[in-house]
């Protein structure tokens, strides 16, 4: 084994194995660094920004969950410019994407005072919501693009390919091919997108119907009739 | 609008076997070019279309679709038998681009982004078009029409209209020799100028490392707009471990106010080609690509030409002026992605995928296209590798300064007498390009310069005197960029221009990363409202607060330099901002 890593994180001296983020070296001193894309059991990609940190020397800030520790490194966890970053990407997310069930987002936007008017008049990402089979939903107002459904249901697990995304930018959204529904595409309802999902925009088509005042009986029945249906026109 | 079309034809599948026969064995990373083989056929792309392009590719359909509908030239919907694109962004918007869309849009009644009820136009606003020097520029399918007006739609649909060709000058034409002729350089015209001299020169006498340490030597750094040194880089990819190796000419030149590598391109083709090969000699790559932009048709036209003319020369091939040497290039058309010029998006775009950045390190020269050892040089740069190598380096750094070698192109816009593509030695001062060689703002006094490029920064009358190197424009505060001079007098609305600026980065955010995706769309937002005179409290602050995070968090280039004009104008003229400078 190659020699260990030293570094400074808030000041504090770890030790790490090379090839350590700096999201795990920061973990190993107690310091929990926020994020919202990073899953243990997904790649990262660097994606939502707000675990970055300021490395000094560094131009800009780094992606603790991607970014590699170095010997001698000293990182700053809670900078004012990693203030700034963080409770600007909250604010704005929280004035695009509908984030009442997302608990953990709620609680780093209370972490951050974040200001919930800051943007208010700013565009929304609108959507119905999309119940095309027995097993869940699809609210894409509550997503915030974390691209972790898309990685499960492709080389991260299921090898399924039945989503992806459509539009760019602003406009990004997750999507099927053509918007075809999910009975129609690849997808084999293995689950691990509504697993992964750290908002409720995709959840248990179960769960969705009893926050309608659905009965569990009306429910079994209802899917009941879903799952003939579809055998039927099948 | 799409209620009133006749009926969708049947889509005949049959012709699409022997369109994808040539892609099909490549797999993924012949997505783009069979996407658009398939286009050309039916005129879009239909559902069972991309189903059997994905069929007969191997990739996923919720891959394609996500592929198509990235792309702003490729279309999942019925579009017009022509495309008309008008630009709106600056400089184009200084010139009446916006009239002129109104007036197409009012003459074939139909809304931008829309077809007209016969189906025979799509009318769409369109991005920088990179002919910045004849503003404002409408295309027409393939067809760049220069000077549009907006009284003669009819015309201007037609393609009954001025095509100019390009307009160069400067004090100094080494890059430039074979520009502005109004005609592209043959093969004989670059030979006659001592083209391919350095090609024959490197294969017959030099090592891969002895044109590595003469790249080195001159000090010639990447004029793409990050200012990296060619030799470092190339010296990088040589030595990494990892076979094949990758040589890739950026022409993905998309910038607003960008047209140099389209003129070199179009008016010098075989410089770029020999600086690729050369680069090609010195890692060690026998493949090379030239990414172009895909509104760049006619420059892409004129490149297939001069690599076929190459080819026969044998200055491509195998066994290149009969040395082991053996190298070709292909040319990969692009899909409408300002993104798609950073250099890692170029790699997934190249690869078939849609054009997200990945996270750097890993850096391109160990881990770039298809994982593999990979140098990315823009046009200029690669222009520059033949000088060099011809005449060495001692020679290239007589021009310009210690710091800043050689000679650079400047691209002049807006307003301004003689907008056009300069070529002056590093360490001229701004004033020299502005009014000896431009001849001076026209419409007023100068208000100010956006200077390098949309991910610019504004320069003043106070910043004449500053010298043009990469040291002096540092310690100015004003990036070099991609050599964007764009002029705006003092009669313009300065809060109109950040406005279209704003617009285009959030049109061209590929909505990876969260600060770019969002604050893309949010600065453009609260400037919109600025731009119609509506002042919020706070608008500053949030401004700032959205800049800096894209500045400081966002993944790549394009969200890191997306607030740079806009934070500058904040510093520049803070009234435009409060209210107390409106016009």
């Amino acid at each position: 084994m190659t020699e260990a890593i030293k570094l400074i994180i808030d000041g504090n001296s770890v030790t790490v194995p090379p090839g350590t983020t700096i999201l795990s070296a920061a973990a190993e001193l107690g310091t929990e660094i926020p994020t919202i894309c990073y899953h243990d059991h997904c790649s990262s990609y660097g994606i939502c920004r707000l675990c970055v940190v300021e490395v000094e020397d560094a131009r800009v800030l780094q992606p603790a969950c991607v970014a590699e520790v170095r010997d001698g490194m000293n990182v700053h966890t809670r900078s004012p410019r990693v203030e700034r970053s963080r409770r600007t990407i909250l604010e704005m997310l929280d004035s695009a994407v509908n984030l009442n069930e997302a608990p953990e987002i709620q609680a780093q936007l209370r972490d951050y005072d974040a200001n919930p008017k800051r943007f208010e008049n700013g565009a929304k990402r609108e959507s119905i919501i999309i119940d095309d089979n027995p097993m869940f939903v699809r609210d894409y107002s509550q997503c915030v693009l974390c691209w972790r459904c898309v990685q499960v249901c492709a080389e991260d697990a299921q090898y399924t390919y039945a989503i992806n995304f459509s539009g760019r930018g602003f406009e990004t959204s997750i999507d099927t091919f053509f918007n075809q529904s999910l009975p129609e595409s690849t997808c084999v309802f293995c689950g691990q997108c509504v697993d992964v999902c750290p908002t409720g925009a995709l959840k248990p088509k179960r769960e969705w119907l009893l926050e309608q005042g659905q009965t569990p009986d009306e429910i079994m029945q209802l899917t009941r009739m879903e799952r003939r249906g579809r055998r039927r026109s099948g | 609008m799409s209620s009133d079309l006749p009926a969708p034809p049947e889509f005949d599948l049959d012709p699409l076997v022997a369109i994808l026969n040539p892609y099909a064995p490549q797999g993924r990373s012949a997505l783009l070019p069979a996407l658009h083989a398939a286009q050309r056929r039916y005129g879009y792309l239909p559902e069972p279309v991309a189903a059997e392009v994905g069929r007969r590719l191997g990739v996923p359909l919720a891959d394609v679709y996500g592929v198509i509908d990235f792309y702003a030239l490729l279309y999942k919907e019925r579009v017009g038998e022509q495309i008309v694109r008008v630009c709106v962004d600056p400089p184009c918007a200084q010139a009446g681009g916006q009239q002129v869309l109104d007036s197409i849009s009012e003459h074939l009644e139909v809304e931008p982004g829309d077809i007209t009820s016969d189906g025979k136009w799509t009318l769409e606003r369109a991005p920088c078009l990179g002919r910045c020097e004849h503003a404002p520029v409408v295309l027409i399918n393939d067809l760049p029409l220069t000077h549009a007006k907006a009284d003669r739609p009819q015309a201007l649909l037609s393609g009954d209209w001025e095509q100019a060709s390009s307009q160069v000058g400067g004090d100094i034409r080494l890059l430039t020799g074979n520009c502005g002729k109004g005609a592209p350089a043959t093969i004989g015209e670059y030979e006659a100028a001592g083209g391919y001299a350095a090609l024959r020169k490197a294969v017959g006498e030099m090592a891969p490392t002895d044109v590595i340490e003469e790249i080195k030597a001159s000090g010639l750094v990447g004029r793409g707009g990050a200012a990296f040194p060619t030799g470092v880089k190339w010296e990088g990819a040589a030595g990494a471990p990892g076979d094949p190796k990758y040589v890739i000419c950026n022409a993905d030149e998309s910038e607003p106010g960008t047209f140099k590598d389209r003129v070199l391109l179009e008016d010098d083709p075989h410089s770029s080609l020999e600086g690729t090969i050369l680069a090609g000699y010195a890692v060690g790559a026998e493949v090379g690509y030239l990414y172009i932009r895909g509104e760049y048709r006619k420059a892409e036209n004129i490149v297939r030409n001069a690599i076929d003319e190459a080819r026969r020369q044998g200055y491509l091939g195998a066994n290149i002026l009969g040395s082991e040497f053996g190298f070709d290039i292909e040319i990969r058309s692009g899909a409408g992605a300002y993104i798609c010029g950073e250099e890692t998006a170029l790699f997934e775009s190249i690869e078939g995928k849609r054009g997200f950045p990945r996270i750097k390190p890993p850096f391109p020269t160990t881990h770039g296209l298809f994982g593999k050892p990979t140098v990315v040089n823009n046009v200029e740069t690669l222009a520059n590798v033949p000088l060099i190598i011809r005449g060495g380096s001692q020679a290239f750094r007589e021009r310009g300064t210690e710091e800043s070698p050689g000679t650079k192109l400047f691209c002049l816009s807006g307003d301004v007498a003689r907008p056009g593509l300069y070529e002056v030695e590093f360490g001229v001062p701004l004033r020299h390009l502005l009014e000896d060689l431009g001849g001076g703002v026209v419409g007023g006094e100068l208000q100010g310069i956006l200077f390098g490029g949309a991910a610019g920064a504004f320069a003043t009358a106070q910043h004449l005197d500053v010298k043009m190197t990469f040291e002096d424009l540092k310690e100015a505060g004003l990036p070099l960029g991609s050599g964007v001079v764009m002029v705006f007098n003092e009669a313009r609305d300065m809060r109109q221009v950040l406005r279209g600026l704003a617009h285009f980065f959030a049109d061209e955010s590929c909505g990876k990363c969260y600060p770019c995706q969002l604050g893309t769309q949010r600065q453009y937002e609260i400037l919109t409202e600025l731009a119609k005179g509506n002042y919020q409290p706070g608008d500053v602050e949030r401004l700032t607060d959205v800049g800096w995070t894209m500045t400081d968090a966002s993944l790549c280039g394009l969200g890191q330099t997306a607030a740079t004009a806009v934070l500058s104008a904040i510093d520049t003229w803070p009234e435009l901002f409060s209210g107390n400078g409106a016009q």
